[in-house]
């Protein structure tokens, strides 16, 4: 084991920069890390601002699934397994019926395109997770969505981030399957989210996450390379590589520019 | 009648839910074998943000100025006063305003 991989036994800690290998790096107590149950509690607390947001979302989801003809128990099923709104969203409009296999491998292709920033998400869970055996990291991250993992990197400097972190995701999803229920049966519930401004839930909560990791204008020279790749490939190449592509290149000003540090 | 309906329905939702539990853990799998040099942390480091503004700018442009008028609420009232929650719900209501009154 070198100094500079990260074992899955070892607990990370965040100093002041960067991210720092417990046991190689210094004289930091190695505690093994432990998930508490007050930490679940706080995640789901956490995570309250999109709740309402992501309701609404869910039963645009089970209104646009009737339509499509799903039966609810599809619908549900779909809700309860990939857990990822605006791919579930995106695969009902190139959904056919019937599903022939190239209609099912198309699906499958746009619903990974769209979630293609969750392989970012998850890499940047790494040192939060780290600490714990892979039986429960695993699993654990079968609840990754936007607004759990905006959570912990938030409170990423916290002992208590990997608790957020699950009990956040944890949250989303028992509000998330349920919800996708009434949209369904009541058809014409929600038929265009966007009249309620609801494809801005999640744009706000991003900001809203953002604005206290302001850190002045230097530190912030990726999320302006990001926005401005972003905007680029979505005008040049459109689909949705717009956000893999931008946060990547944010990610490597990033590291590349900031050699001093 | 459910046997040819259901199969091909059970496959799709099944292949997304494979894709998309690959990426929840394709990040976190690829980096427990990529050495932490100084670097990747601050690429790591870099990642959250660059996220959030890849996601949002080019949804917000695209949007225009109810968009803009919803972020100028969140980051004002987050400034002000400190409440996520609060400044969600302007944000989103300043939105769906705007778009009512036909902009």
């Amino acid at each position: 084991m070198t100094a500079g991989s990260m074992p899955d036994g070892g607990v990370l800690v965040r100093r002041r920069r960067g991210w720092h290998a417990g046991p190689m790096s210094a004289h930091e107590p190695t505690k093994p890390p432990r998930l508490r149950w007050d930490d679940l509690i706080e995640g789901a607390r956490l995570s309250w601002p999109m709740i309402p947001g992501t309701v609404v979302f869910a039963a645009a989801f089970g209104t646009v699934a009737a339509q499509k003809g799903l039966t609810l128990w599809e619908a549900t099923l779909m809700s309860a397994l990939v857990f990822a709104g605006a791919s579930q969203l995106v695969a009902m409009e190139v959904w056919s019926n019937p599903l022939t296999l190239g209609a099912i491998a198309t699906i499958t292709l746009v619903t990974a395109t769209v979630n293609m920033r969750l392989v970012l998400m998850s890499a940047s869970l790494r040192p939060v997770l780290a600490g714990f055996p892979a039986w429960q990291a695993y699993p654990a991250l079968l609840f990754t969505v936007d607004a759990n993992w905006l959570i912990t990197m938030r409170y990423r400097d916290r002992p208590s981030a990997a608790g957020i972190f699950l009990g956040g995701g944890l949250a989303m999803w028992i509000v998330w399957v349920p919800a996708t229920i009434p949209g369904y049966l009541l058809g014409a519930l929600v038929t265009d989210p966007r009249v309620f401004g609801l494809d801005f839930v999640l744009p706000a909560f991003f900001v809203a996450m953002l604005v206290p990791q302001w850190r002045g204008f230097r530190r912030a020279i990726p999320w302006a390379v990001a926005a401005v790749v972003a905007l680029l490939v979505e005008r040049l190449v459109g689909g949705w590589w717009f956000i893999i592509a931008g946060a990547l290149a944010g990610s490597f000003v990033g590291g590349f520019a900031d050699e001093r540090a | 009648m459910s046997g040819p309906e259901v199969y091909p329905v059970l496959l799709a939702i099944l292949g997304m839910t494979a894709v998309t539990y690959l990426m929840r853990v394709g990040g976190f799998w690829l980096m427990g074998r990529v050495p932490l040099t100084p670097r990747i942390r601050r690429m790591l480091d870099a990642l959250p943000g660059a996220v959030v503004c890849a996601t949002i700018v080019p949804l917000v442009i695209k949007n225009g100025l109810p968009a803009g008028l919803g972020l100028i609420a969140v980051v004002a009232i987050l400034a002000l006063r400190g409440h996520e929650f609060l400044a969600v719900f302007a944000g989103v209501g300043l939105v769906a305003l705007a778009r009512a009154g036909g902009f």
